[in-house]
């Protein structure tokens, strides 16, 4: 029995160790830090209550920033699942290709951020305005990164473009799994193609349509990476009546407070991020627990 | 495309959606226009990497000249690859062959270590076992924001203490990616595990077998469909990882990966996109050639992981 314990200790000891090391420790100091005048430089660090936090309400960038994510994640719920949804009806057609098809709109997911941001800053920096000038097209010529008003909306649709395809997986397995005589069925009593999709099809998928927003949800609250390569947080633009970043979502706000030092102000920004995504969590737990009553 | 005869097939290709405007009996009109649609729908998916080969493939002049002019010559691409690996300020190579290291040894500690976690948090009934798989499952909430700062002072921290380096080396970076990996990946297998019955270990135990025996040579062979699917939800995550990488390595440190080489290239070639997209090309290349060969069991990995 002893020598069993022992086992049982060595097995969980290299998780729990590298756990603890690099999550729960660290976020002791996080939230410590947020609590702090700590500048990353200086080792002399001193308790300042919630004067951070108190601090962040009034600081134009944050708040901008704030908003324009919670925007962006909209658009983006809406955006991601209505394009992978259709795109899932699609692939489950009896459409020629239709296997080509999914695995081709699979593989943006598989493209990192970074990597991305790249090569869609390239397409509207350049392609779409070699194509406006070709074209001789006045809308295309200048970069839509440039304006302030549709920066957002372009990082929507790359996105979308990269999630698309992953999240059209979730509704295709969700479609798979409903019994195809069921729709056979309502074809045969004449229920038309739009009627059978509505009334039959996403009733059904209900489960699949929790997971698609939470992920999305998530997803799009913490991006940095393609903002970082995309975009950069460009164009300036004004709020407040103070000069800020038109496209600098909470990530890459934190990033680049943290860049110029104010380490505890970002702590403060990223403990704010830290709450705003466990109240998506419960209201997670709570939609899940819901339907295991109706189920 | 070719149909069902397309080598690339996912899932089973079973439809539960028979005679969408797709199928046989629409008109004949309607048909065809829905074909065209998904036929643009799938360029605009692709035009990306269409874009990339064409202008990785071309000078620098002539993109600026024209970015979506057909290269010159393609040979071009060549030399610009050679270009790439052959950089002085960049070490893409040594960034592609550090990343493949990387990658290679924490996908064998998480797997590893967390399926002999997830198996004894199963098997051992205890408050113990409940509250640690409790915390796995809660912390994976935490965004990486919170503890990317505190993370590296406390690494330097330990270093400095025990003079055991963990910043810009190999083992900090693999051992920070356990730490980072294991709460999802002991999720998945807790849940794979749980459905395993015991009477197999219990007969093996019975028999003469050791705990550790028992793990080893019954249950972990068991396990290999949900390996695959934890190998690939990990294995994207750290070859195309960003920040992590950053702060433990550093962003001119000797251990690169590739996303950062690809970072420090836009940085030190400001707007020179011949430079800018073929290393982008040379990265991305990796995993869809590995994609279009393990392409099914990526997808019932990447399914089975956001389900779960």
């Amino acid at each position: 029995m002893r020598r069993h314990r022992l086992v049982n200790v060595l097995f969980v000891a290299p998780c729990v160790f590298a756990f603890a090391m690099n999550i729960i420790i660290p976020f002791g100091f996080g939230l410590y830090y947020s609590m702090t005048d700590w500048n990353g430089v200086s080792s002399d660090i001193h308790f300042v209550g919630l004067a951070n936090f108190a601090g962040l309400f009034s600081s134009p960038d944050f708040i901008y920033s704030f908003i324009i994510t919670v925007a962006y994640t909209a658009i983006n719920i809406v955006l991601v699942n209505a394009v992978s949804f259709g795109l899932s009806l699609i692939v489950t057609s009896r459409i020629r290709g239709r296997n080509f098809l999914r695995a081709g709109f699979f593989i943006p997911y598989l493209i990192g951020g970074i990597v991305l941001g790249y090569i869609w800053q390239f397409i509207f920096n350049n392609a779409l305005v070699a194509v406006g000038k070709s074209l001789s097209i006045a809308a295309l010529q200048a970069s839509f990164l440039s304006k302030p008003g549709t920066v957002i909306w372009i990082m929507s649709i790359v996105n979308t473009w990269q999630y698309a395809g992953y999240i059209m997986l979730i509704y295709v397995a969700a479609i798979q799994g409903i019994p195809a005589s069921l729709m056979e069925a309502a074809e045969v009593d004449g229920a038309s193609y739009p009627t059978r999709i509505f009334k039959i099809l996403v009733p059904m998928m209900a489960n699949a349509f929790t997971i698609s927003l939470f992920l999305t949800l998530t997803t799009s609250f913490k991006q940095f990476d393609m903002n970082l390569t995309l975009t950069n947080g460009g164009p300036a633009t004004r709020f407040m009546d103070t000069p800020i970043k038109a496209s600098q979502l909470l990530a890459m706000n934190i990033f680049s407070t943290a860049t110029a030092n104010r380490m505890a102000e970002a702590q403060a920004k990223a403990v704010v991020l830290f709450v705003a995504l466990v109240v998506v969590a419960l209201l997670q737990v709570a939609a899940n627990k819901k339907k295991e009553v109706e189920l | 495309m070719n149909g069902d005869a397309s080598p690339v097939a996912a899932l089973g290709s079973g439809s539960a959606l028979p005679a969408g405007p797709a199928s046989g009996r629409g008109p004949r009109l309607g048909r065809l226009l829905l074909g065209a649609f998904v036929i643009l729908l799938f360029a605009f998916f692709m035009a990306p990497f269409a874009m990339v080969v064409l202008n990785s493939s071309k000078t620098s002049r002539e993109i600026i000249f024209n970015a979506i002019a057909l290269p010159e010559s393609w040979g071009q691409l060549l030399t610009n690859v050679r270009l790439i690996f052959t950089n002085p300020t960049v070490d893409y190579l040594g960034a592609f062959w550090d990343s493949t290291v990387i990658t290679f040894l924490s996908l064998v500690v998480i797997v590893l270590f967390s399926s002999m976690c997830a198996w004894v948090l199963v098997r051992n009934k205890t408050v113990w076992s409940a509250v640690l798989f409790m915390a796995f499952v809660a912390a994976m909430v935490i965004p990486f924001q919170v503890l990317m700062y505190p993370l590296v002072r406390w690494m330097r921290l330990i270093g400095d203490a025990i003079h055991f380096r963990l910043l810009g080396t190999v083992r900090g970076i693999v051992f920070s990616y356990l730490g980072f990996g294991c709460p999802l990946s002991i999720f998945i297998f807790h849940g794979f595990i749980k459905n395993i019955p015991y009477e197999l270990e219990e007969s093996a135990t019975i028999d003469g077998c050791s705990q550790a025996k028992t793990f080893f040579l019954i249950v972990f062979p068991l396990l290999k469909p949900i390996i695959v699917t934890v190998l690939i939800l990990n294995g994207i995550w750290i070859w195309n990882d960003y920040l992590l990488p950053l702060l433990v390595l550093g962003s001119n440190g000797v251990v690169q990966t590739i996303p950062i080489a690809v970072t420090a290239f836009a940085g030190a070639y400001l707007k020179q996109w011949d430079l800018i997209l073929t290393s982008t090309l040379i990265a991305m290349l990796p995993i869809i050639v590995l994609y279009l060969f393990a392409q099914r069991y990526i997808i019932k990995g990447m399914v089975e992981g956001a389900i779960k």
